[in-house]
């Protein structure tokens, strides 16, 4: 009796152990994670990446120089998996109207810093401005946006209609701090810049994203942006340089998230829908980047399905506030790659467009208005069996 | 799923083999019974433990140690195999009179990185419902911060409940009142003491939720508290001899500082904390449950992150079987034992401000675990962890298998 209940037990400690194997977690499909570097990097460039992986994902606390004034406590909390936000983590901004820049400055402005540590009062929206709601974006893909040089961004700009397709497509031009590096070929206008970043394409490049950043949603100064939020004076960085550097580099090579299903019948048919209803005049599937020293991105096709210019989206969008040289119903083409992964970083729900105000990706295509307002009337008017492909395309991303 | 037909087969052999007789109780170590009592309680759990005396000296030493081998994976990413010396954990007790005894537990963790004094104090006997202790002492919330002691469970790892939401081996420098009473099947205890407390750190971490172990990196707590205010615990259990254990505890105070020189810079913030615990060994079939649950209110100002949420609460079931408990291998009173541990913790049992919907930072887990005692002092575990833990936005969740084989023994 005894020796059964010992072989009996024996018995099934194997099992468990055979089985082991399949009770080790494995891995989602590589795409249908956003965060990874991109294919073929060096040695040296994947240390640099992890080092940059790690300072993104760093949490501050008063101790290592959150706020006092902030919206979040670390890079990840709003770009979660470096995927879209989340509208808990929403950013606001006020204070500006038109091209003539940010008259709440004095104020708190241009980005209100709606919590603070312990013992110290978050700003409010001081009476009178008007004020925007951004949702974090995706941030993959960033190097190769980065390398697209200011040539090919003008050659695709079209402020006078020229081709008549009832789509303009107009630069942000916008002065820059002075610590960015300025692009080898840097098209200038009046001593203005070319800018593509955020959702009013007002930033420059990555690096001063991440500079303001800082400063503006943590509540960290550094060495770029020395000036505390709260008492307006200079203080001591509360941020290595190797970090911003690191973290430069690490957004540069996020590799760009990879489309799935690309063979399905459905999905190309889509695709030809949303070319031919020109969805594409805004959001281009391919773009090319120039020179760059990341020999990964150098001379690179890629397909990030947008122009990186702003658009008149219409009085729908239009929220009264403004940067750069763009008007306040002028909105920078985002991206569409990744949008199909968009639920799995913002909580399983879709939070669509800049302030995350559309829950599907139909909804987004219901607020064109504006210059995009004729592609909206031809989706409408699209049977339901190519509206379904077109949104299925859409996921595919 | 696989894990589950594994779970299912213990199961149906836990049932199907009964009356086999065991030597775990909930307080397990009687070699020295430096207690009247004949079964203890949680509360005894500090005295009840295996010590070697000095000669003639009224000197007792003690200690424990852990050691384990582990391989984890989280999401097809595993970090390889770990060998991992988690703790050593030395007691020294002196009786300076019969009713007047000193304690101390010094506990090193991970190899001499982290060295605490885990409990240091005098008691004093007055009536046995009367006692007096004072110095470091341990916060009696729950059980397992009383009774934590590694050899005294059958897996590798403390509850997550009780390490990463309640502070594990949490003790202040305070002193207050504890006693006994006791009638035929029947005993009562009390705890009560003022002590040092919690601090801002709670909800300004790296760990990006309110964490409350945080505190415990704050050496200053031995000497002033953050708030100025003593922080109050209390417990109270009653033990049946048939139907086992319970208690009911309570720890809470003001946890920031509020004023600084005389200067007010913030409104006091408190702390409350709850937690019941219960176990028993079931007389025939010899099965030990155990479990312990606790409810964290946390006063978060409303202008302060959402990830540090206001309402925690968690907790940890252990239900061990024993199968078998003869001679074995020479030893003549061991013990193989099949266990399991279900857990869960939410940090943040609230909802979205901007979407209403239910904030994640949540996690379970189910560990089954065979383990074998050669005595009751040691033993050797054998663990599998199956967790599911679900971010803040509740995206999907991280999966993480873990095996643990690993060994605990009082020396
Ligand atoms: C409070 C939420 C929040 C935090 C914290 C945050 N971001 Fe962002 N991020 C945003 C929002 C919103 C935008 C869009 C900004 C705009 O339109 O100007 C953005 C845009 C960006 C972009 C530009 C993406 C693009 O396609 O234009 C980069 C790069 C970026 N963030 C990096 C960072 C880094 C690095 C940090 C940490 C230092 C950080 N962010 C912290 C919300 C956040
Ligand atoms: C005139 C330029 C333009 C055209 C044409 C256009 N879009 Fe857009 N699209 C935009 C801009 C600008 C936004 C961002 C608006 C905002 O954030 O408020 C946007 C946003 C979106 C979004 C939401 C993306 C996100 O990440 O939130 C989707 C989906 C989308 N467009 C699909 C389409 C489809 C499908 C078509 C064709 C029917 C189309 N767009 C045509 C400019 C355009």
């Amino acid at each position: 009796m005894k020796k059964q209940k010992i072989l009996f037990l024996l018995f099934t400690a194997i099992i468990c152990f055979i089985s082991c194997k399949k009770i080790i977690p494995t891995a989602a499909p590589v795409e249908e994670i956003l965060e990874g570097p991109i294919d073929g990097l060096t040695i040296e460039e994947s240390n640099r990446f992890l080092h940059g992986d790690e300072a993104f994902g760093e949490f501050f606390t008063k101790e290592t120089g959150l706020g006092p004034l902030f919206v979040e406590n670390s890079c990840v909390s709003c770009h979660t998996g470096a995927g879209k936000g989340h509208p808990s983590s929403i950013v606001t901004r006020f204070g500006q109207i038109d091209e003539l820049g940010n008259t709440y400055l004095d104020y708190g402005g241009p980005q209100l810093q709606n919590r603070s540590i312990l013992g110290f009062s978050p700003e409010v929206i001081p009476s009178g401005a008007s004020s925007t709601k951004l949702l974090a974006p995706i941030v993959v893909g960033l190097g190769y946006l980065d390398f697209v040089t200011d040539a090919y961004i003008l050659a695709m700009a079209d402020p006078d209609d020229a081709n008549g397709d009832g789509v303009t497509g107009i630069p942000n031009w916008n002065t820059i701090p002075s610590f960015v590096e300025v692009r080898k070929g840097a098209i200038t206008s009046n001593g203005k810049y070319i800018c593509r970043f955020g959702k009013k394409a007002s930033v420059y490049d990555i690096k001063q994203q991440i500079v303001s950043a800082l400063n503006e949603d943590l509540g960290v100064n550094s060495v770029y942006d020395p000036i505390d939020l709260l008492s307006k004076q200079e203080v001591d960085p509360e941020i290595s340089t190797q970090k911003i550097v690191d973290m430069n580099f690490y957004l540069r090579t996020l590799k760009a998230p990879t489309p799935r299903n690309q063979d399905d019948p459905e999905v190309i048919k889509g695709k030809n829908l949303f070319n031919q209803i020109q969805c594409t005049s805004c959001h281009k599937p391919k773009l090319e980047t120039g020179y760059s020293p990341i020999s990964v991105l150098s001379n690179k096709e890629f397909y990030p399905y947008t122009d990186l210019l702003l658009h008149d989206m219409g009085s729908g969008l239009d929220d009264g506030y403004t940067e750069g040289s763009a008007k306040t119903y002028e909105w920078r083409t985002p991206p569409l790659w990744g949008l199909g992964l968009a639920t799995s970083s913002q909580g399983g729900s879709y939070f669509l467009l800049h302030d995350g105000r559309a829950h599907s990706i139909e909804e987004a295509i219901y607020w064109h208005g504006g210059e995009a307002a004729s592609r909206r009337q031809m989706y409408l008017a699209l049977p339901t069996d190519d509206k379904n492909a077109l949104l299925k395309f859409l996921q595919s991303l | 799923m696989n894990y589950k037909l594994n779970l299912l087969l213990i199961i149906i052999i836990v049932s199907s083999i009964n009356k086999v007789t065991a030597q775990i109780d909930s307080t397990l170590l009687n070699r020295i019974p430096k207690d009247t009592l004949k079964q203890a309680m949680n509360m005894d759990a500090t005295y009840n433990r295996p010590f070697l005396s000095i000669g003639k000296t009224p000197l007792a030493i003690g200690g424990y140690t852990e050691a384990n081998w582990q391989h984890a994976t989280s999401d097809g990413v595993s970090e390889g195999h770990q060998f991992q010396a988690r703790r050593l954990t030395l007691f020294v007790a002196s009786t300076i009179n019969k009713r007047l005894k000193f304690l101390s537990e010094i506990e090193f963790e991970d190899g001499g990185k982290k060295i605490a004094i885990e409990f240091a104090s005098m008691d004093v006997e007055f009536n046995p419902l009367l006692n007096f202790r004072g110095g470091i002492i341990m916060n009696p919330i729950g059980s397992f911060n009383q009774n934590h002691d590694g050899p005294k469970w059958e897996f590798t790892d403390r509850p997550i409940s009780a390490t990463q939401m309640l502070p594990a081996t949490w003790s202040n420098s305070g002193f207050g009142l504890f006693g006994k009473k006791f009638k035929k099947d029947w005993m009562f205890g009390y705890e009560f003491y003022l002590s040092g407390g919690f601090d801002n750190s709670i909800i300004d971490n790296t760990e990006n939720k309110t964490f409350l172990p945080e505190a415990k990196k704050n050496p200053e707590r031995f000497e002033e508290i953050n708030s100025g205010l003593p922080m109050v615990t209390g417990k109270i259990a009653v033990r049946n001899k048939l139907a086992g254990e319970i208690g009911l505890s309570y720890m809470g105070g003001v946890y920031n500082k509020f004023n600084d020189d005389g200067n007010i810079i913030d409104i006091k913030r408190r702390l409350d904390v709850f937690a019941i615990d219960y176990n028993v060994t079931i007389p025939k079939v010899k099965t030990t449950v155990i479990a312990e649950w606790a409810w964290i209110l946390i006063d978060v100002p409303t202008t302060y992150l959402q990830n540090f949420g206001s309402n925690q609460h968690g907790g940890f079931v252990d239900i061990i079987q024993p199968v078998l408990s003869r001679k074995m291998f020479g030893w003549n009173k061991a013990t193989l034992n099949l266990a399991c541990r279900l857990e869960y913790v939410d940090w943040n049992y609230a909802n979205f401000i901007e979407t209403n919907t239910n904030i994640g930072d949540h996690l379970w887990s189910v560990m089954p675990a065979i383990s074998f005692r050669p005595t009751a002092q040691t033993v050797f575990r054998f663990n599998y962890r199956y967790q599911q833990q679900t971010d803040l936005l509740g995206n999907p969740a991280a999966l993480t298998g873990v095996f643990q084989v690993g060994f605990s023994t009082y020396f």
